[in-house]
This record gives structure tokens, sequence and C-alpha cells, in this order.
């Protein structure tokens, strides 16, 4: 996946280096700004087994930042947001692969360098009793429980990076 | 051989006559008797499906998913650009003025239309509220709603945002919208249930024209319907998948 490009981004930002689940890398430039979640809509997009964005509405391609011909097969931890423990992304891929649905809360990083929290489901697409691909719907989520996130998704990093 | 088709019941009123005249257009069109059979409510056309009474339904998501997955009837038309969105309202008086406002023991007045009451409480969510902690009434139509918000016996209203937008300017003048929905992926449904299945290629067909055909425009029109876009299968599977993430 290519870094995030300066030129999207504007200043002040923070440079950071993430690791996913492949063990490849992406350099991220960051900003401490938070977008407000659009009133009265849900974010949705549907990815392919691989992870892969094949389908987003207009409000996940709107909050993302990036055009919707930049998202289309792009991996969807494109919008993967450092302060998100990795923990929390495999319980994500664990409940999935019991064809079981997941539900989270979520800080979710733009192409702006910006970001936005949702509260996600994501459910395997199964037809004819095997997963075809998964959609992720996106709602706007409290404050409250959002603020109990910031702690606990800090704590865990915090406990990842010690192991 | 006798068809039997029925409506959603959360249409608006001033579409009864739209359904009956609909049903004689198709049955002109088919060569074939379709009897129409209105519900006055969800749980009377709930009981005819599950007695596999119900041949062609205009089924609202909730139903449809039920339907398809479970009765084995297929999605064939939905309306033109007519997605189920909700409005949360309050009295144009009421110091509630966004849904953050909110605290629990809210009052919530609310017909039965599952649709409108899920994404109607999805709507409450930032406020922390759910459906343990506010105070619900369930009324029959939107107007009783609205009159419940002005006497005070109700802090807020979840309505179909095409009953809020067919209330009068009056009524509409004394409510304040505190959210209104905009998911457009969530829609009314014409499905075929697997006894009319030989005919689903050819109403598909017919409603795909109607409006060029011979009075289709004016019984589109007494319907509230612009045009029919064609529903596949699939596409009826990702809403039904859509509405899985909203039910817990």
């Amino acid at each position: 996946m290519k870094d995030m490009q300066s030129v999207d981004v504007l200043e002040p930002y923070t440079e950071r280096q993430i690791q996913y689940h492949d063990g490849s890398e992406r350099a991220l430039l960051l900003k401490d700004e938070e977008v407000p979640f659009p009133e009265g809509k849900l974010i949705v997009s549907r990815t392919n087994l691989e992870g892969m964005i094949t389908h987003g509405n207009y409000s996940f391609v709107e909050m993302s930042g990036y055009e919707e011909e930049e998202l289309m097969g792009m991996p969807h931890c494109v919008l993967r947001h450092p302060d998100m423990p990795s923990a929390a992304f495999k319980d994500l891929w664990s409940t999935l692969q019991r064809q079981e649905k997941w539900h989270g809360y979520v800080k979710n990083l733009r192409k702006d360098g910006r970001y936005y929290w949702v509260y996600a489901t994501v459910i395997p697409n199964i037809r004819h009793n095997e997963t075809v691909s998964y959609t992720s719907v996106r709602r706007k989520p409290s404050r409250s429980k959002i603020d109990e996130c910031i702690q606990l998704y800090a704590q865990m990093i915090q406990e990842e990076n010690q192991t | 051989m006798k068809y039997t088709m029925t409506v959603s019941p959360d249409f608006p009123l001033d579409h009864i006559a739209g359904w009956y005249i609909f049903n004689t257009w198709l049955q002109v069109k088919l060569g074939i008797n379709i009897h129409l059979e209105l519900y006055d409510n969800f749980d009377l056309q709930r009981e005819a499906i599950e007695r596999g009474e119900i041949d062609i339904i205009y089924a609202n998501p909730f139903d449809a998913s039920m339907l398809i997955r479970e009765k084995g009837f297929t999605a064939i038309v939905k309306p033109h650009a007519r997605a189920d969105e909700v409005v949360i309202a309050a009295a144009i008086d009421s110091s509630i003025e966004a849904i953050e406002d909110l605290n629990p023991e809210t009052r919530l007045a609310k017909t039965n239309d599952p649709d409108v009451n899920m994404i109607g409480m999805i709507m409450l969510e930032p406020a922390n509220l759910n459906a343990k902690n506010i105070i619900e009434e369930q009324v029959d139509t939107h107007i009783l709603i609205a009159k419940r918000i002005f006497s005070g016996h109700a802090d807020i209203g979840f309505f179909l945002k095409d009953s809020y937008d067919s209330l009068s300017q009056f009524v509409r003048s004394q409510l304040q919208v505190l959210v209104s929905s905009q998911i457009d992926d969530i829609t009314h449904t014409l499905l075929i249930g697997p006894n009319a299945k030989d005919l689903q290629e050819e109403i598909q067909s017919i409603l795909l024209n109607m409006q060029d055909l011979e009075k289709g425009q004016g019984v589109l029109d007494s319907m509230g319907i612009k045009s029919w876009d064609i529903q596949t299968q699939e596409d009826a599977e990702f809403m039904i998948d859509l509405m899985d993430t909203l039910v817990d």
C-alpha cells in the first residue's frame, strides 16, 4: 500500500509508521482533528474474502477522503488508524471466520490524515452456506462510548507494545 | 388459478385506491385473477403469510428479509428513487434541539412499523438511548404520533419520512425534525411467492415498462411511485445483509 502523501495532508501533522497483519508497512501522516459522523447516515462497504474493497456507498467514499476509483480494490486496512489495537482486528477476523457478526467502536483514518469514529457492524455474506464476501455498516456512536474506547484502546496498545 | 396480492400496511393511506387500480390494471395485462387483500396491521399480514395465502407482496425491507430467506419469495422490482427513510421529530417549542439532548426516560411515540422503529432506534444510539431506558408508546398511525407530541404525552416520535412529508403543513409547522435518515439502500420491494413463480418474468417485464404502457403512468401516479427499477435477487440479498447488520 502506498505511503500517505504530504500533498494530501495539511500541516501540521505527525509522522508514524504502521505495520499490518501481513508484515507490510506504511508511512502515515496524522492530524489530531476529528471529522464528525454525518447525521442520519450509514457508512456501508463490502469487501471480498481477502479484505479488498469491492463496494462503498456515497457516505463511505465521502468520509474516507479518497476518490471512489482509488478505494475500489484497495485493502480495507487503508482506513486503519494506528490508535486502534491489533487485537480488535484479530477479534473481528476470527469472529467473521466463525460466520458470526462482529460489533465494535472503530477510529478510522482518512486520506487527509484526519479521523472519524464509528460504531461498526461487520457480517459475512453467506450464499448457499458459504461466505462469499463481507459487509460492514457503520453508524454514529455515542460520545461517551468513544471516550471509553479512547482510554481502553490506548491501554491495549501499550500492552501490545510490551509483549 | 387465483392469486392473492398484498401491500405492506405502512403505505400512505391516500394510496389505498391506487393499489386497487394497480391490481385491476395488472389483472388486465396478465389476463389472470388477482385478489388484493389489504391488512390493517403487520400482525394480521404476517399470519396470512404464515398460512401461505400470499403470492405477490409489496413488502417492507424487514418482511422482505423473512420472505426471501425463509419463505422462498423472489424480489423482482423496487420503486424508483424511493428509499425508506425515517424522521425523528419533537414539538417545535421543545427544549430538545438535537438527538444528543435526549436523556433516559425520554417518552417515544411510534407505530408498529418494524423498519421505521429499527432505523429510529439506531438514530437514538448517539444519545445512549435504547429500548431499556426509554418509555415507548405504540399508536396506530403517524398522525396519532404527532398528536401525542402536541399534547405533551410524548417527547419525540418516529415517522416514516413519506408519512411525515404527507402530514399537513399546519401539523408539520408544530414539529421540529431532530434527524432525518439518509440511508438510501433500504427500500420496499415487490416479491413473488413460490406459488406464483411462473408469473415472475412476465410481471417483471410488464412493470419495468409500466410507465410506457397504456394507462401505466396514471396508475403509478395513483400509488405515489414514479416507475419501477429492477431488483435482482443479489440486490435483495445485499439489502438483507445490510438489515442484518442493524439488528442485534
